[in-house]
């Protein structure tokens, strides 16, 4: 008959109307300042700067290759490549980020920054609460804003950052053991020309000699 | 004895103050001055009722979609109008470079005060009428009329295509509903023989075993009454017969170059238009401010008036929280295809009972027609049409 979809209805409503008064779980929202619900792992704001150990510009992953520089869709990253360099990770001297600025009232998290970086070095915050009063200084975020440790990555995005803990090591023990190999072969070919030297020497003194 | 005096006093107890204070002028002035004094009485207490509306509303629609609501300023949030108040006093009012500013600036003003005037005729206690009109009812349905040019002046004024859809749509509405509106009042003149409001109040103030003789208790009266509150619903551009402020299509329907205080001025407006026909309604099918049992009649009329108005006012927004906006040609089939001709069939039923006169018979004779159209009117005008699928001359 008509009119039955809106009793139905409007009976559906009484019971939410009464039953959220009744019953907690009912409630779908939260009082934001007071509750918070923790953020998702996979959720995502800004990026942010990692570094390793516990001086952010000792540790600074970064090493101003400016790919997301031009990568990023808005332009809202500014780097100035160092003129010294400073050993990374693994050791090997590498240029650092002398400026590095993010404007966050232009980045649209999009996160492309983060999929372009060959070195682990930028990665997204779960940080929502940015209001300031300055719009203009306050949303522009240099180096040292920026960076946070490895300790606070892995609390955030506990998976990924354990990931990409394993790939460095990974790498670092490739490095090493390259190095190593280097050195090995190194040691050997000096062995090698140790051993070799005497007989190839005396003829050369000889021949010197001669 | 004494407590039923402090009854009829607490009863009485506006007339007396408004007796009292006009006593102390001379009595040249004391006609002049009563009147005054009621219409400051409408105009504090309908904004006031108005303010408490708007942070119960988002309370209850809150909690029909099982959130808390607003709870921030005040205990409970209930402060929160003060605060709304506050922010559109203090908005920049920003007119349109190539609006018409003269009626721009009218527009809202009409709205408010042809609403106002509806209060004027309504019987909001016994002996609390403004002015006891012999054709009250016309009164009200002129002023609730006028209602329609401020919004179209609201919406031709703005130069913008959404104000104007929106008003153009507001009025299609509100005069295909007015109609109806209209025509269900009919069935009550019909039976008491008269448009004074105060003495249809007083034809359904008696009481028989105790239950009053309101007419909603008729079958004619009940019809009537659901014709009436769907027009009603229609008339104050509620939802689901919201399509004029449809803001996911018109932005904000005729009010969209309305800011600051004027647009305060127009929600002001809709919700007083809210309360007078809650307020008519309830004078035409509810017993106005009759009790509903013989034994609370020491109850101040005034409270049962408010008290069923506030009731309307709850209806309205549970409607709101349930249902969604209705298509514009379903609006319209709506009206012309079901209410209005259901309408015309209940002054046939109405006539009936009158002249059937007392007895068993006439309720027999009235609920089985009216359920019988009910029924095959709602089977045979509002069901859905099937094409079938859509077929394609020359595509495909």
């Amino acid at each position: 008959m008509l009119g039955d979809g809106i009793l139905k209805g409007m009976a559906e409503t009484a019971r939410n109307f009464f039953g959220s008064y009744v019953s907690k779980e009912r409630l779908t929202t939260v009082e934001y300042p007071e509750q918070r619900i923790p953020t998702a792992e996979n959720a995502r704001v800004f990026p942010f700067l990692v570094y390793d150990g516990s001086d952010w510009q000792a540790g600074m992953r970064c090493v101003a290759c400016q790919i997301c520089e031009k990568e990023c869709p808005p332009k809202c990253i500014y780097i100035e490549k160092s003129a010294d360099k400073k050993p990374d990770y693994v050791g090997k001297q590498q240029f650092y980020p002398a400026r590095f600025d993010i404007d966050v009232s232009v980045c649209m998290s999009c996160q492309i920054c983060v999929e372009v970086c060959p070195f682990e070095a930028i990665k997204m915050d779960t940080q929502f609460e940015l209001a300031t009063t300055d719009r203009f200084g306050g949303l522009l975020f240099d180096r040292k804003e920026l960076s946070r440790s490895n300790e606070y990555y892995h609390s955030i995005h506990p998976t990924e950052a354990a990931e990409v803990d394993a790939r460095l090591a990974e790498e670092k023990a490739k490095v090493e053991a390259k190095a190593k190999a280097a050195a090995e072969a190194a040691a050997a070919k000096a062995a090698a020309a140790a051993d070799a030297a005497p007989p190839a020497a005396s003829p050369a003194k000889s021949e010197g000699g001669n | 004895m004494a407590t039923n005096s402090f009854f009829v006093n607490l009863d009485q107890i506006f007339i007396l103050l408004r007796n009292w204070l006009v006593g102390f002028l001379p009595a040249v002035l004391r006609p002049a001055a009563g009147v005054v004094l009621g219409v400051i009485a409408i105009v504090c207490v309908f904004p006031g009722l108005f303010a408490l509306t708007t942070v119960f509303e988002r309370k209850g629609l809150g909690r029909i979609q099982n959130r808390i609501g607003p709870n921030r300023v005040g205990p409970y949030g209930l402060l929160q109008p003060i605060a709304d108040g506050i922010k559109s006093l203090t908005k920049e009012d920003i007119v349109p470079l190539s609006a018409n500013a003269a009626v721009h600036f009218l527009a809202p003003m009409v709205l408010v005060v042809t609403v106002f005037m509806g209060f004027a005729v309504l019987p909001m206690g016994r002996n609390m009428v403004l002015v006891d009109m012999d054709a009250g009812l016309l009164f009200f349905f002129a002023m609730g009329a006028a209602t329609e040019l401020s919004v179209f002046m609201a919406g031709w004024s703005s130069r913008n295509k959404y104000s104007l859809l929106g008003a153009m749509r507001a009025v299609a509405q509100m005069i295909s509903y007015e109609v109806v509106l209209l025509l269900s009042s009919v069935s009550v003149v019909m039976i008491t023989g008269s448009l004074s409001l105060p003495k249809i109040v007083a034809a359904q103030s008696q009481y028989t075993n105790g239950f009053p003789h309101w007419y909603i208790f008729t079958p004619w009266g009940l019809a009537g009454f659901i014709m009436y509150a769907i027009a009603a619903t229609a008339e104050t551009n509620r939802s689901p017969f919201d399509l004029p402020e449809g803001e996911s299509e018109l932005v904000a329907g005729y009010h969209t170059e309305y800011s600051g205080f004027k647009f305060a001025l127009f929600f002001l407006g809709e919700y007083l238009a809210m309360f007078s026909i809650s307020g008519l309604g309830t004078t035409l099918f509810l017993g106005g401010w009759s009790a509903p049992f013989s034994f609370l009649t020491w109850v101040p009329s005034w409270f049962w008036f408010f008290g069923k108005v506030m009731l309307s006012i709850f209806v309205f927004i549970w409607m709101r929280g349930t249902l969604p906006r209705l298509r514009q040609d379903q609006l319209m089939n709506f009206a012309w295809k079901f209410v209005l001709p259901f309408t015309l069939l209940n002054l046939l039923v109405t006539a009936l009972w009158r002249f059937m006169g007392e007895g068993w018979a006439r309720w027999v004779v009235c609920t089985v027609i009216l359920v019988a159209a009910y029924v095959v009117m709602g089977r045979l005008e509002m069901r859905s049409e099937h094409f079938g699928r859509r077929s394609y001359r020359y595509a495909e």
